[in-house]
């Protein structure tokens, strides 16, 4: 008998037609994918993408060259030249982020103990030209201005946790 | 009389089946495979070098680009090297964390080899279906870790972290109703553990339907019965590990034969296969899968019971907490000792394996007493893997190559390294 039901299945494509059924079940499911890039996938506050850097409320940046990012850094992708400013603080005058170096681990803003360089969930970036590749002081601070309010609120969401 | 040569054939490094950058050279015998030369090396990065010349901390990041579908697996063993040579016990909240994403990342290695061989010996369907699942597994590493593929969670003493207690959701949409999102947000209401419990209650009955498109398909088993046969004492002459050794009936699993972390508390199941072809390694993985899931809900159960450290609390080898180092001096100097020189070993040396889902991967450290590795080495499972390619496709059709190459499950990160 065992036998028979197998030679019939194997005769009418059983094991074929259950698997035909089973993706055309899907035709009237729910879809799960998402319309990118107008809807995006849930991101963590934990999430790691493009670097920034950030200044204290009332402006003053909050590097202090101590260099701790540069030393943790695996790839060497962190370049910091530093100096004191006209006010008597130290200040960096050069702060480079290779971004091709760059393994996004994290570690500089792990080791970082002033909370001033950041990885952001900024992961919708590009280079265009020869060179964009590397981030100055400039840039890491301007990103770090244009998405401050995201910043302080995703470092908040996770602080109890590191 | 014409002269009659085989033909030599060169299968990628370019080919899309290749699984990356596999160079193999190819002599054929019309469509019969007579020998087959893999040439590896395009993938070489130097990761042990590297890792002599970085504090050791630092080269966890470089572990999980080793074998990039199961990158906690890597970091596992590096980490258990280390605190091997330090003497130091992790916390236990930390040793269940880590069980449960190393059968996280089982799970995401063995949807990622189902799709990926599926699609080789031409199974569309399933692909798409695993990457579904791969999709909220990513979201839990995205969520412990902040990213989806490379985490750089584990450390020495313990992991980073500790589990979030909040998901990120959905956000509202013009593409979607209310009812929609509240649909795609269900899940993510709770903790992340929430969310896991979620995602194994589901997944069984993916796994299901996994095997109603493959397991008993004529042309499925076609393709993989009796294709690249290792009989038990071959698996194990050539050093075989992982499903690929149970594959071929031989019960051997470190998770079970040398217990880490917790495994030794976990209730679950080592699956053997019985003839060793393609067609029971696929059925050990799948089973493996469901094992995998059995792990995590023990996981889950035992984690949301008991809150803890997830972090040794010696600043010797990890750092303080956020809050204590911008507090106290003393923390500070620990945190700016640990960031910058890190922390260094006993001389001697350790090897530490783990069960990772493609076999034994083993990291063997040599340490000269400095704060960085005298010498590492990587014991890659695919390695060995590979190194059988040869006898498992002398004989058959060059079709078949693409689904020896497939069940071996290989991964160019990790054997080139």
């Amino acid at each position: 008998m065992r036998a028979l039901r197998q030679f019939a299945k194997t005769l009418f494509l059983g094991e074929l037609l259950q698997g035909l059924a089973l993706t055309f079940r899907y035709m009237w499911k729910p879809k799960f994918t998402v319309h990118y890039p107008e809807e995006k996938t849930p991101q963590s506050v934990r999430y790691r993408g493009l670097h920034a850097l950030r200044r204290y409320p009332n402006g003053e940046e909050r590097c202090i060259a101590c260099k701790l990012c540069e030393a943790v850094c695996p790839a060497l992708a962190i370049t910091i030249e530093s100096d004191v400013s006209a006010d008597g603080t130290r200040r960096t005058t050069r702060y480079d982020i290779d971004l091709f170096k760059c393994i996004y681990c994290g570690f500089c803003e792990e080791a970082c103990p002033v909370d001033a360089i950041v990885e952001t969930r900024i992961h919708e970036y590009h280079m265009e030209n020869r060179g964009e590749n590397i981030m100055n002081k400039d840039k890491l601070l301007a990103i770090g201005e244009r998405y401050e309010s995201m910043i302080a609120a995703d470092k908040l969401a996770d602080a109890p946790y590191r | 009389m014409p002269e009659v040569r085989n033909f030599t054939l060169n299968f990628g490094p370019q080919h899309p089946a290749a699984h990356g950058v596999l160079r193999l050279v190819l002599e054929l015998d019309g469509e019969v495979v007579q020998k087959a030369d893999p040439h590896i090396g395009l993938l070489h990065r130097g990761t042990e070098k590297l890792a002599e010349s970085k504090p050791f901390n630092q080269s966890i990041g470089y572990m999980d680009r080793l074998d990039y579908v199961s990158m906690m697996c890597n970091e596992h063993a590096y980490v258990m090297a280390i605190e091997k040579l330090l003497g130091v016990t992790v916390p236990l909240r930390a040793q269940y964390i880590r069980v449960m994403f190393d059968e996280i990342t089982r799970i995401l290695n063995h949807l990622m080899w189902l799709g990926a061989h599926g699609l080789d010996i031409g199974a569309m369907t399933v692909f798409l279906y695993c990457f579904r699942e791969r999709e909220d597994l990513m979201d839990c590493y995205e969520a412990v870790s902040g990213t989806r593929m490379h985490a750089t969670y584990y450390r020495p003493g313990g992991v980073y972290r500790d589990l979030p207690d909040t998901m990120p959701i959905y956000q509202p949409s013009k593409f979607r109703s209310r009812k929609e999102i509240d649909r795609l947000n269900a899940a993510r209401a709770g903790s992340l553990l929430d969310f896991i419990q979620d995602f194994t209650n589901r997944f069984p009955a993916c796994v299901d339907e996994y095997e109603t498109l493959l397991t008993d398909n004529r042309i499925w088993k076609q393709r993989t019965v009796n294709i690249g046969v290792l009989t038990p004492e071959r698996a194990k002459a050539l050093s075989m590990t992982g499903p690929v050794l149970r594959g071929s009936g031989v019960v051997w699993d470190l998770r079970k034969h040398q217990p880490y972390d917790v495994y030794d508390r976990m209730n679950f199941d080592i699956p053997v296969g019985v003839n060793g072809d393609c067609y029971d390694r696929y059925l050990v993985r799948i089973e493996e899968m469901r094992q995998s899931n059995r792990i995590i809900q023990q996981c889950i159960a035992w984690l949301k019971a008991n809150p803890g450290p997830v972090m040794l609390d010696d600043h010797k080898i990890t750092p303080p907490r956020r809050v204590e180092m911008k507090g106290d001096m003393e923390s500070l100097i620990h945190h700016f000792k640990l960031f910058t020189e890190g922390y260094t070993v006993p001389k001697g040396e350790a090897y530490a394996a783990v069960e990772a889902p493609k076999g034994e991967f083993g990291v063997w450290l040599v340490s000269d007493g400095a704060n960085k590795p005298y010498r590492l080495k990587a014991r890659a499972p695919g390695f060995a893997h590979l190194a059988a390619m040869d006898e498992m496709v002398r004989g058959h059709m060059l079709a078949d190559v693409v689904a020896v190459i497939g069940t071996l499950d290989i991964v160019f990160g990790e054997i080139d390294r």
